[in-house]
């Protein structure tokens, strides 16, 4: 009897790992970030397309808001791009934009610059990270990454990679609403 | 005599490791000017400097995912190296460091996540495994030796 059973049991347990393991739809690279939850970590950077100007987020307590971290380096940024247009066009939260300079150079100031004249500005603000120490606090790891924060300034929602329509009114779009009704 | 031998030998080893391990990072990663960098891009302090490499070993680069931030090639890998060489010199304790790391990125961030009620099946895995293997090969030996031995 044990020798059916033990291998057996061993043999269903085996399929259920692989069922939940090997799901199509489930991310391998996807990270659960330990922010969410927690306040969003403050940054005050220049502003990209006034460099005498500060982007802040204090400034930002007390509203519900996205903060976008992306690069002119990054494809899938170019692709999500239209998205963001879209979404800034519904007037329903503002964006604010961190624009991650990873080589560390000024030069990707006036490439963002040039990227937002050519194909339009989605973003109330647009802080420039040059230094790669917001997206550190942010912990991002690879960008895109669009973060949700609600009225008292904690992170509630974290989506990696590109932003799309789908994203945006299933998982957004309700929780902006949650945010709004409670606290 | 052979008890001093054995008591070298440990030594010896981390001896060149050390050595191997500086070869490898002052080659491999001239960095641009970070505080307290020597023109290696090195930590001038030498004991900062191990540290540094411990925990630069212990790190994950997200980007890359089965690499460590002191093989690393990528942007965020020198970023996070430049951010743990800044803690050290600025007299923070190793806890700290991956505190903040894991703060920021999670506990997938080490390779050695520390041992705690979430992580206790990675960590007894291996010794529950053991014991399990343990158990059949005792069963399969006792079954064996009941057994008559004219074949």
């Amino acid at each position: 009897m044990w020798k059916f059973l033990l291998p057996f049991t061993a043999f269903v347990a085996l399929i259920v790992l692989f069922v939940f393991g090997l799901s199509p739809t489930r991310d391998i690279h996807a990270l659960p970030s330990p922010l969410i939850g927690r306040p969003a970590p403050q940054f005050a950077l220049s502003d990209v397309i006034d460099p005498s100007a500060v982007v802040s987020n204090a400034a930002l307590k007390g509203q519900v808001y996205v903060v976008n971290v992306w690069g002119t380096w990054c494809a899938e940024c170019r692709v999500e791009h239209e998205e963001l247009l879209a979404i800034s066009r519904q007037h329903v939260v503002p964006i604010i934009g961190i624009d991650w300079s990873v080589d560390h150079g000024p030069g990707e100031r006036d490439k963002a610059k040039q990227w937002l004249e050519r194909l339009g500005n989605p973003y109330a603000q647009v802080a420039f990270d040059q230094e790669g120490r917001t997206a550190i606090d942010f912990g991002v790891y690879a960008a895109p990454e669009t973060f949700l924060i609600d009225r008292r300034g904690k992170v509630i929602f974290k989506h990696i990679s590109g932003m799309t329509p789908e994203v945006w009114e299933k998982q957004f779009l309700p929780r902006i609403a949650a945010a709004r009704e409670g606290a | 005599m052979s008890r001093v031998a054995h008591a070298r030998l440990p030594a010896v080893a981390l001896a060149l490791a050390a050595a191997a391990a500086q070869a490898g990072f002052g080659a491999a990663f001239a960095e641009p000017a970070d505080a307290g960098l020597d023109a290696q891009g090195q930590l001038q302090n030498p004991a900062l400097q191990a540290r540094f490499e411990h925990i630069a070993q212990e790190l994950r680069c997200l980007q890359c995912q089965n690499e460590t931030i002191a093989d690393s090639n990528a942007d965020l890998a020198r970023d996070l190296r430049r951010q743990v060489r800044e803690m050290l010199v600025s007299g923070k304790s190793d806890d700290e460091i991956f505190t903040f790391m894991t703060d920021r990125y999670g506990e997938f961030v080490r390779f050695a996540p520390p041992l705690s009620p979430k992580t206790a099946l990675i960590w007894g895995a291996p010794f529950f495994t053991l014991l399990l293997g343990g158990a059949v090969v005792y069963r399969i030996v006792r079954q064996r030796s009941r057994m008559p031995l004219d074949e």
